[in-house]
């Protein structure tokens, strides 16, 4: 009886670490991290994290618009001064909704607004936690997750 | 376009909404989990934001 259990459950163990081997293809990894920061939650969505993709579909993109709404600002690549630097980095985390922003001339930011740091640092975040959505959904499709 | 309310208080708390969310789903799996999760980290945040504000309190602009 042991050794049924045994067997099935080193045949389960195997199907498994097949169907992650089939995951961990270098090129489908890439598609997922693309996909993933193009679209938050896309790289979940494909991987059929459903709950996971569709939280993070929603909420980023939303923390990204507040972002906008408190008149923050999308910052420029500029090599010169390296604080800007890093934020436009931070900003274009976001993927296609900064696409979006940016050639709909949004995120010019009014320095004089109240809420102006306030919008700087939801664009910001919403940036740097789709990176770790990104690396979460690399995760899952190595299978380490 | 909805006029910005000038509520620090209140971007700050859904800011620590928001943040808290995506963590507690991004670090556990189960639902009971992530609302645990969500629910410490958000107010973790608001209690460490208004202990820090009352430690500022004094100190000049």
């Amino acid at each position: 009886m042991a050794t049924k259990s045994t067997a099935a459950e080193r045949a389960s163990a195997s199907a498994k670490a097949s169907a992650r081997q089939a995951q961990a293809e270098p090129g489908r990894l890439a598609l997922v991290c693309i996909l993933s920061w193009l679209i938050p939650g896309a790289g979940h969505l494909l991987q059929g994290r459903r709950d996971k993709g569709l939280a993070f579909l929603i909420v980023l993109p939303l923390m990204f618009g507040i972002g906008l709404w408190l008149q923050g600002r999308l910052f420029p690549l500029e090599m010169s001064d390296p604080l800007v630097f890093l934020g436009a980095i931070a900003d274009r985390g976001i993927g296609l909704p900064y696409l979006i922003a940016y050639f709909a001339d949004a995120g010019a930011g009014t320095v004089t607004a109240a809420s102006y740091e306030y919008g700087n640092t939801f664009l910001m975040t919403a940036g740097l936690l789709n990176f770790l959505v990104i690396l979460d959904a690399f995760d899952i499709g190595k299978g380490r997750k | 376009m909805p006029q910005v309310p000038a509520s620090h208080f209140l971007f700050m708390v859904l800011y620590a909404l928001l943040v808290s969310l995506v963590f507690a789903v991004l670090l556990k799996d189960e639902r009971r989990d992530q609302l645990k999760t969500g629910a410490m980290m958000f107010g973790g945040f608001i209690v460490t934001a208004l202990a820090i504000s009352w430690l500022m309190y004094p100190f000049p602009l």
